[in-house]
């Protein structure tokens, strides 16, 4: 930990940055981000298996770029949230200082995007076996059963927007749910409301979502909804081969092989 | 009680699929009245959200149809839909939205028959399949129940 | 009226909730999902649970709904015909399990929908509702109900309150006329008077600010660093605004379906960067600092200033259901 602490200080002092996120002790047993902008607030900088909150979200916040050039900690997930803005040309090498971290506590040094990917190859997204059990179970259930499975698991949506907000790669300006002229969807929070808004949160990430489940863990209603971000996952890996940002890759949806598979197109 | 009519709602691209529909007509061929067709630049441009709409303003079934591969007017719009749609559908499994309720094709300017038999046969689909009821549920929540 | 003391045994309550259920009422009751306790429509005594310090969702759901339609249309050749949803029949809600910081909220919630204009929608409900509270004998680090007038034990809201004994049956505090004849309805389930101590049963909630001095800071901290400083993790979701018992900004959506189509009124927060926004594109609380400071200003400013308590019960529902760990405690007690 002293490591981070002592690097973080040392591009602060330096000036190489103007801000250091990353995790600090939270309420209780909790962590929360920490925005270090002095040497001293290092200090408060921590890193253990409780640090989950997807940082990569900060990146793209109005508020935060305000603050100066940052540098970022970044365990595995941060870091292919990282990947993925660069895919999509949300940030350049120049606009901020990685600080990568491993579970074990080790800093990586990343002086490149194609770095993140080489590294990244040994740290593929794995969607977990309870996972993956979970979300054949729901696919075994006859139809009318699953759709109301998830009917009533969307029943105790409030559409707080919390999902959106923690995820890295909800980073539009303006939504297409908040949009009402015309109305693309129903804004409010009904049953037809809720289910239209999740299909079209899930639809918006296919191809693009890393799996860092920060979706499911800002919920305060505790819905699944990552359930369907790692199914489409799925469907991505079987239809178009590996999931996963690459640097040479466009995401799913923004590109296309005329040979494409499919058995449904008649 | 008279016979479920499905109400059909058809996206379907300007250049392939909207001119093989117009062949159909001008061949006098004739097939199920259900469909409501709504022309489109290209199947690129048909987003999701609109098939979501369909279903919330009650449609029982929904076809999608444009150019065949390497035919699309605009070079590769119907290669981007192609992936779109077999992302959407996965999600729509996923969700229990039944996903035999949408029909995907390619109809070409040429295919005035096929157009025909498409909407023939997914009327005849829809019709063993009833009315959407389960979306209608949903989709209706506000007019049927009192209140929340 | 003054508060009448009884005992009620602890099969009695299933019998009671069995009894109200008979009743026709709904009955809104903590239900466990996952580790958390939610406010739901419980129809079966036994899927209440009694492991929660409080819910994950407030109980003003039943007077407020996250979606309340206000009326609706129909056109037709001739005329146009209006529902006005004021017109319509309410349930008889008996809200079970709220704590004494939800039934609080009721007096604060009440006093919102009854300003210059009069809530038709709002009271109906309000008039229906029955709360059953008990008391509370955990609370945890978010807790600070006893900073806010509040208390574990408080009986303000509640039509009844129950605190669990150390033999497992209640001590019941009633509150009001509605619970007098609760009681007088069920006379068999109440046994007279209990001399029983309550405090001895209440979690220890330790005082951690005080209201009036918070007040008075406020007043001259408009322009201040702690509001971009507590605010910096903000993600800019409205789940604070939504879990609270207090809070009650509404947007107003129609939603059109050819020739009918309702009027729906609809949670806001003052979270969300669009509450604010104009129609030019000016937005007067541009950053998520402006924004933290507007929800502490109202509810510990600008309520108590209009009438006398605070917009806010001590629940501690924001702070926990935060993504980001933004701590509502925190920032009073760095003022």
């Amino acid at each position: 930990m002293s490591e981070l602490i002592k690097k973080a200080a040392a591009l602060l002092e330096s000036k190489s940055v103007q801000v250091v996120i990353g995790y600090g002790k939270g309420t209780g047993n909790r962590t929360r981000t920490i925005f270090a902008t002095q040497v001293t607030e290092c200090e408060n900088l921590i890193f253990d298996s409780r640090c989950v909150q997807n940082l990569a979200v900060y990146l793209t916040k109005l508020e935060i770029k305000k603050l100066g050039k940052p540098a970022i900690v970044a365990p595995v997930p941060v870091l292919r949230s990282i990947l993925q803005l660069a895919v999509e040309n949300q940030i350049t090498e120049s606009d901020l200082v990685i600080l990568g971290i491993t579970s074990e506590s080790e800093l990586i040094d990343f002086e490149s995007f194609a770095a993140i990917e080489t590294f990244l190859t040994t740290h593929k997204i794995e969607i977990e076996e309870k996972y993956t059990k979970t979300i054949d179970a729901i696919k075994a259930m006859p139809v009318a059963e699953r759709f109301a499975y998830w009917v009533k698991e969307l029943e105790s949506c409030f559409k707080c927007y919390a999902c959106r907000g923690a995820c890295p790669l909800c980073y539009c300006t303006r939504c297409t749910v908040d949009d009402n002229q015309p109305q693309w969807i129903s804004v409010a929070s009904h049953p037809l409301g809720n289910l239209e808004w999740h299909i079209m949160r899930a639809m918006h990430l296919a191809g693009r979502c890393t799996d860092c489940e920060a979706c499911y863990n800002a919920c305060p209603m505790g819905i699944p909804i990552h359930l369907l971000t790692k199914s489409m996952l799925q469907d991505v890996a079987d239809n178009f081969g590996s999931y996963g940002p690459s640097l040479d890759k466009q995401n799913t949806l923004s590109s296309f092989k005329p040979d494409d598979k499919e058995s449904f197109i008649r | 009680m008279t016979e479920f009519e499905p109400k059909i709602i058809a996206f379907v691209c300007n250049w392939c699929t909207y001119a093989g529909a117009d062949l159909t007509g001008t061949s006098r061929i004739k097939y199920a009245q259900n469909v409501k067709i709504i022309r489109f630049p290209c199947t690129g441009r048909i987003d999701f959200m609109l098939l979501l709409k369909s279903f919330g303003e009650g449609a029982d079934g929904i076809i999608v149809s444009g150019c065949h591969p390497n035919d699309c007017h605009y070079t590769s719009g119907n290669f981007h839909a192609r992936r779109r749609w077999i992302m959407f559908r996965g999600l729509l499994d996923m969700l229990g939205i039944d996903v035999r309720r949408i029909q995907y094709s390619w109809v070409s300017a040429a295919e005035g028959f096929k157009w025909a038999d498409i909407v023939n046969s997914t009327v005849n689909t829809i019709r063993e399949l009833g009315p959407y009821t389960e979306y209608e549920k949903v989709a209706g929540y506000l007019e049927k129940e009192a209140n929340q | 009226m003054q508060t009448e003391n009884y005992l009620i045994r602890k099969p009695s309550l299933e019998k009671l909730f069995n009894d109200l259920i008979g009743g026709g009422k709904t009955i809104y009751a903590p239900k466990a999902k996952g580790d958390l306790a939610l406010f739901s429509d419980v129809k079966t005594y036994s899927d209440i649970t009694e492991d929660y310090i409080v819910t994950a969702n407030s109980a003003k759901l039943v007077v407020f709904p996250r979606t309340e339609k206000l009326f609706s249309y129909h056109k037709s050749k001739e005329k146009t015909e209006i529902t006005d949803a004021a017109g319509s029949t309410f349930p008889d809600v008996v809200l079970w399990g709220t704590r004494p910081c939800d039934a609080a909220a009721f007096i604060p919630l009440t006093d919102t929908f009854n300003g210059d204009y009069k809530d038709i929608i709002f009271n109906n409900r309000r008039e229906r509702v029955f709360l059953i509270s008990f008391s509370c004998s955990r609370s945890d680090e978010y807790c600070f109900c006893t900073s806010v007038n509040s208390g574990p034990g408080n009986t303000s809201g509640s039509d009844i309150l129950f605190t669990k004994l150390s033999g497992g049956d209640y001590l019941a505090e009633v509150i009001t006329p509605k619970g007098q004849l609760l009681v007088s309805e069920n006379s068999d389930l109440f046994e007279t008077k209990s001399e029983e101590d309550k405090e001895q049963q209440l979690a220890v909630v330790a005082t951690r600010f005080n209201q009036v001095e918070i007040q008075a800071k406020l007043q001259n901290l408009f322009e201040n660093p702690v509001w971009d400083d507590k605010s910096r993790a903000c993600l800019g979701c409205g789940s604070c605004a939504y879990v609270c018992p207090v809070c009650s900004c509404f947007d107003i959506q129609d939603e059109a379906h050819g020739n009918k189509g309702t009027r729906l009124r609809c949670w806001d927060s003052c979270g969300f960067g669009l509450f604010t926004l104009h129609t030019s594109g000016h937005n007067p609380r541009e950053t998520q600092g402006a924004r933290w400071r507007q929800r502490i200003l109202h509810k510990f400013l600008y309520v108590p200033n209009k009438s006398k308590i605070a917009g806010c019960v001590g629940c501690g529902r924001c702070s926990r259901s935060c993504p980001a760990d933004i701590n509502i405690l925190d920032t009073l007690t760095s003022l």
